[in-house]
């Protein structure tokens, strides 16, 4: 998989590198904002009220 | 493609594994679609298996931190925004030539403002035995959400406001999301819980912690574990969860409310012992 995505790259090899760190970064970013915020109550901690 | 098909010739020792390194890169890529598909199918599993690993630390790393990061610049900036919750430390009036210095503590009736609308920030929480500089935002509602992930301390609605006679019953989170509740373990009986409203400073002494389930709603009752019971005195109870980095239990303080003061007469006697005097 991450092979297929280093051949399919263009480039030399300090591109390709500096383009997946960018897509880390965007994957990192994305969690963070949406995607984290979105699964965290489900999780079964945290729940501090009683109801 | 075997080693004989290239044009080989050796002039030293350094140049053949370049060579034969160029050679063998087109018969890897020839071979692998080649591989089992069995085989192919477990690498990518095995990857998936991997990225998933990678994106639970980070959710870890996300949680643990990150909330903090975040809820705790809001919650500042939820403070500075009220206007009148940071205090100068100075305010006291000193009135030395009285034969008596005037006890600004009340017990009569405090006044008690009505209930706002959700998410409003009505009040703070100082707690002496947190440190000075512990000083939380109060606002209205306990949805995750709208209110605890973000805002801090959250009242559940319904329940008394500050001095009310009644249980004024709020929650926070222990762990993420700023922690607002993060000490409630080394309160003990007799601390004081400051909560101040706009014109008014309530003080209430811890009275009693237990630790319950998540059930057990007669805790933030009017008498609290008395569920039904017409109230007669104003009481204060904070919920957070328990174990840490558990829901499983509730860590639950009760706290009887000792004495009020208008804002403008200064601070409340225990503030200013926190602050090491006046």
């Amino acid at each position: 998989m991450y092979g297929w995505l280093w051949r399919a790259l263009p480039g030399p090899r300090w591109g390709r590198a500096g383009i997946l760190v960018a897509l880390a970064a965007v994957v990192v970013a994305v969690c963070f904002t949406w995607v984290f915020p979105a699964i965290a109550p489900l999780m079964p901690f945290n729940d501090t009220t009683v109801d | 493609m075997t080693e004989q098909t290239t044009p080989v010739v050796i002039p030293d020792e350094a140049q053949p594994p370049a060579e034969r390194r160029a050679d063998r890169r087109p018969r890897r890529a020839d071979r692998r679609p080649r591989r089992g598909g069995v085989a192919a199918a477990v690498g990518v599993l095995g990857e998936l298996l991997i990225t998933l690993g990678v994106l639970l630390g980070l959710f870890v790393v996300w949680q643990l931190w990150w909330t903090d990061v975040v809820a705790n610049r809001h919650q500042e900036e939820l403070i500075a925004d009220l206007g009148w919750a940071e205090i100068t430390p100075t305010p006291v009036p000193t009135q030395e030539p009285t034969a008596e210095p005037v006890d600004p503590r009340r017990y009569d009736a405090p006044p008690v403002i009505a209930e706002p609308a959700v998410r409003t920030t009505f009040a703070t929480l100082r707690v002496p035995r947190w440190g000075p500089d512990y000083l939380q935002a109060i606002s209205q509602g306990t949805s995750r959400s709208q209110v605890l992930d973000e805002l801090g301390i959250g009242h559940y609605e319904g329940t008394a406001m500050p001095g009310g006679i009644g249980n004024f019953a709020v929650a926070a989170h222990r762990v993420t999301y700023g922690k607002p509740f993060n000490r409630i373990e080394e309160l003990q009986v007799g601390d004081a819980l400051v909560v101040q409203t706009e014109e008014t400073w309530y003080v209430y002494r811890v009275a009693s912690t237990e630790i319950v389930s998540p059930r057990q709603v007669e805790v933030v009752a009017p008498v609290p574990g008395q569920p039904g019971v017409a109230p007669t005195a104003a009481m204060m109870t904070m919920t957070t969860c328990h174990p840490m980095y558990s829901a499983r239990e509730r860590y639950i303080v009760h706290a009887t409310f000792d004495y009020w003061m208008p804002t403008d007469a200064g601070l409340p006697p225990d503030l200013d012992a926190a602050n090491g005097g006046a």
